[in-house]
């Protein structure tokens, strides 16, 4: 590819339709080593490198993701975690994926409905031995520095100097952030947002959710979740649980979800029963993650939007 | 008037907010990983001038305000109201208060266009144009040879404002101002 940037301001025809790239040539060839980077980091550690389908018969019941339908009534992926699972169900070893993931509507400076996830698994580890590697793999494309960890309770008590399971206090500061008439989980939703926004210039693991955001992580002896965020100068970067395997388990969180989508009124959607099923045959003890390489990138190289750092944003697309 | 949701929110957007029209000045959408979406808005309150910092669950609407901002020639002052004129060929004139003119009267001389905001056809706000070329009334004079060592002392101009001018401006002389920071630019014509 000749010259840099590709995106030029050169002026079109009247009328033209703006056809470049939303990122510059430069930025390309960034894109392409940090694919290859994380290639070699993962062939090194004897990490499979897999494939699973973009668009399936099922998706995520979360109550705050919305999935793209196609119009034969599947689902574009918000994440290739159930396909993943399944592959780890049937005897997969430690695998990872580089995948485009869908989300609906999420569109910002540091969200694009279309975006890349890097995501794996690995057996046998627990949530402190993949945050080693989360650090590790972060630390080889932008470079070394220390990590904290901070508990999330701690981060909210820090923040706003609030305790988290005080309702009242929660409501309350849910108002404070501009927010009308909160619900509860939209109040810990925002202060939690608002939180880990803050955390600038450093990297940060945030740990010890409470049980109610577990989501598939497990939930330990001490009641709270199994689960980490990454947080690089403020945003997130990478979500990671120690899996829950139970099948049952599974299965009341799936309904939970899937009673909380029919009370907020969101779109009914059948739980996935291949990954039911896959649990109930059993998925081996593991922990996971996924990360926003599209985010990777924009901390790596300084650039102000998700747009910067793609050949097409979703304007463009 | 229309709607609208938070994912048409932009900068420059006029929205009602509280019985106030509103101007968005940023909007940004959070969320957090698994949890639910939000749009985090600054807005100016263009009655007040205030900036309110609002969030809103995606998917809410504000309504829209109908605010307008035209270009308007400012006629005369009659102590108690400005009154401008339209410059679309239609000659409908506007009177706007002194509180609704503000700082811009420092600024306004007959017979120039300026920006008048209205809201349901009332004006809100005047905003003169950035820069302005307007005559020394009164200075006292400069003192000869001063003149390099940068000094400065005050101007009346046409308007009654005042600003800070180097020594060798006279009564008389056309200054060109920014009417953002009320700083002397430049003598135009002396």
């Amino acid at each position: 590819m000749p010259g840099d940037p590709v995106a030029t301001t050169r002026s079109e025809p009247a009328g033209e339709v703006d056809w470049r790239p939303s990122c510059s040539a430069s930025m390309l060839r960034e894109r392409g080593r940090l694919l290859a980077e994380i290639r070699r980091f993962f062939a090194a550690r004897d990490v499979l490198e897999v494939q699973t389908p973009t668009v399936g018969r099922r998706t995520v019941l979360d109550p705050a993701l919305d999935s793209i339908a196609t119009r034969d009534g599947r689902y574009l992926q918000t994440s290739p975690e159930y396909h993943m699972k399944r592959l780890l169900a049937a005897g997969a070893p430690s695998i990872y994926q580089i995948a485009p993931a869908f989300r609906d509507g999420e569109a910002g400076r540091w969200h694009n409905p279309e975006f890349t996830i890097l995501e794996w698994y690995r057996l046998g580890f627990d949530a402190p031995a993949l945050i080693a590697e989360v650090a590790a793999l972060v630390d080889s494309v932008l470079g070394p520095a220390p990590y904290e960890s901070v508990a999330c309770a701690d981060l909210l008590r820090g923040r706003f100097g609030i305790e988290p399971d005080d309702p009242r206090a929660l409501l309350e500061l849910g108002s404070t952030l501009g927010l009308a008439e909160p619900r509860l989980d939209e109040a810990l939703d925002l202060a939690l947002a608002r939180a880990l926004a803050s955390v600038a210039e450093r990297r940060v693991f945030v740990t010890g959710f409470p049980a109610a955001l577990a989501a598939l992580a497990r939930v330990g002896d001490d009641g709270y979740a199994e689960r980490f965020e990454l947080i690089v100068d403020g945003v997130e970067v990478a979500n990671g649980y120690d899996e829950l395997t139970d099948a049952a388990e599974l299965a009341a969180r799936m309904d939970a979800d899937a009673e909380r989508r029919r009370a907020l009124g969101r779109t009914e959607i059948a739980p996935d029963e291949a990954l039911l099923a896959a649990h109930r045959h059993g998925l081996p003890h593991c922990a996971g993650v996924a990360m926003g390489l599209d985010r990777l990138l924009m901390l790596k190289l300084g650039a102000p939007n998700l747009a910067d750092v793609m050949a097409f944003s979703w304007d463009r697309a | 008037m229309a709607n609208y949701s938070t994912n048409e929110f932009r900068p420059g957007l006029k929205v009602m907010l509280e019985g106030d029209p509103c101007s968005i000045l940023d909007s940004e959408f959070v969320k957090p990983g698994k949890g639910q979406a939000f749009t985090r808005v600054k807005l100016r309150n263009l009655i007040t001038g205030r900036v309110w910092d609002r969030t809103y669950r995606s998917g809410e609407a504000l309504p829209a305000a109908d605010v307008l901002e035209t270009e308007m020639e400012f006629l005369y002052d009659d102590g108690e109201f400005w009154h401008f004129m339209k410059t679309d060929g239609s000659f409908e004139q506007v009177a706007a208060s002194a509180s609704v003119v503000g700082d811009a009267k420092n600024w306004l001389l007959a017979q120039e266009a300026c920006s008048v905001t209205l809201w349901n056809s009332e004006p809100i706000s005047v905003t003169p144009p950035n820069f302005v070329e307007l005559t020394v009334a009164r200075t006292d004079p400069g003192l000869r040879g001063d003149t390099a060592q940068g000094g400065v002392k005050p101007a009346e101009l046409a308007t009654g404002a005042t600003v800070r001018v180097p020594l060798f401006i006279e009564i008389g002389d056309v200054l060109r101002v920014d009417t953002r920071t009320g700083e002397y630019v430049s003598r135009v014509k002396s």
